[in-house]
């Protein structure tokens, strides 16, 4: 009965121990477990995997992902990060540019601005092709003139008083169809993603007037094009007690853990700890510092529960 | 071994297009190792990484018939990689690799399948509360 369970603890889980962690590699290849079938089997995988989402709002997705291994998770990752194609600024042709921001400083923040347009509807630009058509360009005007303000107070030290278009947005961007994209776009679907970032600051007499290009691409290429701000999993935490902690110690075994991990609970007048939510749980490891509780906690985790 | 080679490149890169968005020419050449048969055989995938090195690696193995299955990146800027695979000796190497292309497509796209459910699942769940939905 132990060596089976000890098996399957293997199989299953990641344990955290004092001083390394152990069973990272997944192991359940064909041939080295006897009794188990481990042959992929699509069937078995279809029937074990399920997909729940926890948290979805305009600029975050939290999901699970039950009964996928590390390698496919892992890819799945990758691909998010460095795969997924985006639209970003690509050239920058510079008229005049007479703020204190140098040329290149400027281009390369405006590569960085997202830019709200399916990738999907457009295609990658041929290699060599400098000029760019409608189907694979986006055009973008930025023209800012900063000047003095004529109704300001006389002593005033306050730029947003004293000076007008002072602060160059992402909202004095203007998009300038090509060709038929203005059928295909309805007037304001193509713009950047948030219309308050701070591109540049003027002072009077300073201008800026360019032209930009904004090009399909990938992250691989260049992190601009990365479609997410980052892409993380963490596995379950799977948190079990060795040994029954009463009293005191439960006090002390709560406050090793994050908020609502350990919960005390009162049991025959005895307060007795029960793990309530294992999942709330960052790992801190505190309970190793403690040399009487650390044997009583098993820290493990699910080897393919990813969230 | 040429006839096959040619064959495989053309359902790989079939595959491939199928699978990555936009394109990518992939490129894959077969090496046999010298005083081998083609029980053991090495693939050098032109611009590849870990993404599908380890997840082939981890279905290639999944697979009784494969003795050894591993992957290497030649060089961290480099762009491709080598994938070594050997079998018992019931299958020339290149079957199991056939194989779990077309078996890795079908993980993707269930997942695929699941998550689109789920999302669909998600937002009306949110709808039934009222919330507003995005």
């Amino acid at each position: 009965m132990a060596a089976a369970q000890a098996v399957e603890e293997m199989r299953s889980r990641v344990v955290l121990g004092e001083f390394g962690v152990r069973n990272v590699h997944t192991t359940d290849f064909p041939g080295n477990y006897s009794g188990y079938d481990d042959a992929w089997d699509q069937e078995r995988f279809e029937k074990n995997f399920r997909v729940d989402v926890v948290h979805m709002d305009e600029n975050s997705l939290e999901f699970d992902m039950v009964g996928i291994d590390a390698a496919i998770a892992n890819a799945f990752r990758r691909i998010l990060l460095a795969e997924v194609p985006t639209m970003a600024v690509e050239k920058v042709l510079v008229y005049n540019n007479t703020s204190i921001v140098q040329d290149e400083i400027l281009a390369h923040r405006l590569g960085l601005i997202p830019i709200l347009a399916d990738p999907r509807l457009f295609e990658y630009r041929n290699q060599g092709d400098e000029e760019g058509t409608e189907i694979d360009t986006l055009q973008f005007r930025l023209q800012v003139r900063c000047t003095r303000n004529p109704h300001a107070a006389k002593d005033s030290s306050d730029p947003n008083e004293l000076y007008m278009n002072h602060k160059v947005y992402t909202r004095h961007m203007t998009w300038i169809p090509l060709g038929n994209q203005a059928d295909l776009f309805p007037e304001g679907t193509i713009r950047p993603v948030h219309d308050d970032i701070l591109i540049a600051q003027l002072r009077p007499g300073q201008e800026i007037d360019l032209l930009m290009h904004c090009v399909k691409g990938i992250g691989k290429d260049h992190a601009k094009f990365s479609p997410v701000a980052t892409a993380s999993y963490r596995l379950l935490p799977d948190i079990t007690l060795l040994e029954p902690v009463e009293g005191e110690a439960a006090e002390e075994l709560s406050r090793c853990f994050s908020p609502g991990v350990i919960e005390v609970q009162e049991v025959q007048g005895k307060k007795v700890a029960r793990v309530a939510n294992p999942r709330l749980d960052t790992f801190s490891r505190e309970i190793f510092r403690n040399e009487k509780l650390k044997k009583a906690v098993r820290l493990a985790r699910v080897r393919d529960h990813y969230i | 071994m040429m006839e096959e080679d040619q064959e495989l490149e053309r359902k790989i890169s079939g595959l491939k297009t199928s699978m990555a968005e936009g394109e990518r020419k992939t490129a894959l050449e077969m090496v046999q190792p010298a005083g081998t048969d083609r029980y053991c055989v090495k693939f050098v995938l032109h611009k590849e990484d870990h993404i599908l090195g380890n997840s082939l690696r981890y279905m290639i193995k999944k697979n009784p018939e494969v003795e050894f299955c591993g992957y290497t990146t030649t060089h961290p800027s480099g762009n491709k990689i080598n994938l070594r695979i050997q079998t018992r000796g019931a299958l020339p190497a290149v079957k199991p690799f056939q194989r779990v292309l077309n078996e890795l497509m079908n993980v993707c796209q269930h997942v695929l399948d699941k998550f689109e459910a789920s999302i669909k699942n998600y937002k009306n769940q949110k709808a039934s509360r009222n919330e507003p939905t995005f």
